[in-house]
């Protein structure tokens, strides 16, 4: 009898831990919605989100918050890394999967690793005392740019499109490239027209998931984004300064107050939004690779 | 088509088994030219009076110290809160839940909670833990906001090192005649522990190395804690300040040699013991 109820007891905090990051989930979205609605509702979905002009301690004059250049912002530079990366990280998949000898496989699978435990804020450093300096002396401009924030963004998100890409292709049937090699494909022909494309959808879901980890990185983009709130001038001149809504949120939580603190969590609350709809597409797009692969 | 009927498969095979291996060296260049840089630029400064003294002049001379035990202390109060849990609820995941709209909830929060960006953690560490529950900036707020962060990690890893454990063990036990919770805790859970034990190690690597969730949960201060409500400034927190502010250039590269020291030695140590124990069942 004793026995069942301390089976009872366990499986119940079991439980409660399982739904422990519901809950915190849920928190999280009250927490944001209640701190940054209300300054929303203040000065108008579209003044926030399609307003041009930040300008929280305004001397003279009404305050403003538009965020709209930190949000063209923050899909700038994620694109920008995503330019960079998908090719050299799909490459170094394919490279993984198919060619690379056991020994130089696991190799760098091990620095991809590594790679991945580099904390942003090094990432950030190294791009604020090497890449700015370097951009700055030899493409001109100030240093801090979207080229910068997307080459460290890059850097970030390599090892995550290498290593999903790596099992997408991996997860591709033997037979595929068996029957493409029996028809006197090279193997080169081979992986550029049977199996990158039977691996499409694991690709672009981890192309998608880098996009969302990309947008929701701080520290990396705080230190060489330059943090000016305006849309570049003109708009493909990627050696303006920028400043993405998560540098936003980490430079003036510190000091501000009010309606400022407000605004920087209704700046959550938008950031939140866009990373979840990214991480859902993502998933979607894994599904339905798991549906076809077995 | 057109480079197809110019160039012969072979050559363009060729071509592209060059183009590939060069793209996976330039990867892992770009791995060592990061780490290399910082090694270099940062070993000199690196002693025993740098390790174990106080920052003076606001972290411009002197040691670092209290950011590392800031960071210890950070990392101890996440991982003795999340490790629990996290194993917790990927038994109940692995285990106990039936399969049902509940167990899809539960996964989906879990899921959700990994995608949240840490910036995002930070401010909401910040209304519930700093204001709303006044634990104000301290190694508690910041501590348990690493926990919100670390969490979704830790169930994922333990609930597939525990769904790795074979079927017919457990079968053996019930037939023995013992309970769900003893066929878990004496037969289940030891077969698992090498897998659980590198995610948990992994996931202290991303504790210690994270940032942005801790910037407004922790506080900045530069003296020792003496309590678990005191505010401490970690050692990425203090990496920043020292960059950002152009504070000390040499002691940024100091702190940044001893982070990375930290974390890789971590993730080495989960490599090693996922060579030593790993696939003790396989993954799949």
């Amino acid at each position: 009898m004793t026995q069942k109820l301390g089976e009872r007891i366990i499986e119940a905090f079991l439980f409660v831990s399982a739904a422990t990051a519901v809950t915190v989930v849920a928190m999280i979205t009250i927490f944001l919605v209640r701190e940054g609605l209300p300054v929303i509702v203040k000065v108008g979905v579209a003044n926030f989100g399609l307003g041009m002009k930040w300008n929280p301690i305004a001397m003279t004059g009404e305050p403003s918050y538009g965020i709209f250049p930190m949000i063209v912002a923050s899909f700038y530079v994620a694109i920008g890394s995503l330019v960079l990366a998908v090719p050299l990280g799909l490459a170094c998949a394919v490279f993984l999967a198919e060619i690379a000898p056991a020994g130089v496989r696991s190799i760098i699978k091990h620095a991809v690793e590594l790679l991945v435990g580099i904390p942003s804020v090094i990432l950030g450093f190294v791009g604020l005392v090497l890449l700015v300096p370097f951009i700055r002396d030899h493409f001109g401009g100030w240093g801090f740019s979207i080229l910068a924030c997307s080459i460290i963004l890059a850097i970030m998100a390599l090892p995550r499109i290498i290593s999903v890409s790596d099992d997408a292709i991996r997860a591709v049937p033997k037979d595929y490239k068996e029957a493409s090699f029996a028809l006197g494909a090279t193997h080169w022909y081979t992986i550029r027209k049977v199996i990158v494309p039977s691996a499409r959808s694991g690709i672009v879901a981890a192309v998608i998931l880098a996009m969302a980890t990309s947008i929701g990185e701080t520290m990396a983009v705080l230190m060489v984004a330059g943090n000016v709130s305006m849309l570049p001038s003109p708009i493909y001149d990627i050696l303006d300064p920028v400043r993405p809504m998560t540098a936003n949120i980490a430079l003036e939580m510190n000091y501000a107050t009010g309606d400022h603190a407000q605004a920087l969590f209704a700046t959550g609350v938008v950031l939140f939004i866009v990373v979840a709809v990214l991480d859902a597409i993502s998933h979607k797009a894994l599904k339905s690779k798991m549906g076809v692969e077995r | 088509m057109t480079a197809g009927t110019l160039i012969s498969p072979a050559t363009s095979n060729k071509a592209a088994m060059v183009m590939l291996w060069a793209s996976a060296s330039i990867a892992v260049l770009i791995l060592t030219f990061i780490l290399g840089y910082i090694l270099i630029r940062g070993i000199g400064v690196v002693n025993l009076s740098f390790l174990l003294g106080s920052p003076r002049l606001s972290g411009a001379e002197g040691g670092v110290l209290p950011a590392i035990v800031g960071t210890f202390c950070l990392m101890v109060v996440a991982m003795l809160s999340a490790v629990p849990i996290g194993i917790g609820a990927a038994i109940y995941l692995a285990e106990y839940a039936p399969k049902s709209v509940m167990t899809g909830i539960i996964t989906f929060g879990v899921e959700c909670l990994a995608g949240v960006p840490s910036i995002v953690i930070g401010l909401f560490g910040y209304a519930f833990l700093v204001i709303y529950l006044g634990f104000g900036f301290s190694i508690i707020s910041g501590g348990l906001a690493l926990m919100f962060m670390v969490l979704p990690w830790i169930v994922r890893v333990s609930e597939e090192s525990i769904k790795a454990v074979p079927m017919g063990i457990r079968e053996g036990s019930f037939a023995l005649g013992a309970t769900k919770w003893q066929t878990m805790w004496r037969v289940v859970l030891p077969g698992a522990v090498p897998g659980i034990m590198t995610g948990v190690i992994l996931g202290v690597g991303k504790a210690i190395g994270e940032t942005a969730v801790i910037m407004f949960t922790a506080g900045s201060s530069l003296l020792m804690p003496s309590s678990l409500f005191d505010p401490v400034r970690a050692l990425p927190y203090h990496l920043y300040i020292l960059a950002s502010e152009g504070i000390s250039d040499q002691m940024a590269y100091g702190s940044s040699v001893v982070l990375l020291a930290m974390v890789l030695l971590i993730n080495l140590a989960a490599i090693a013991i996922q060579k030593r124990y790993g696939r003790q069942y396989g993954r799949k």
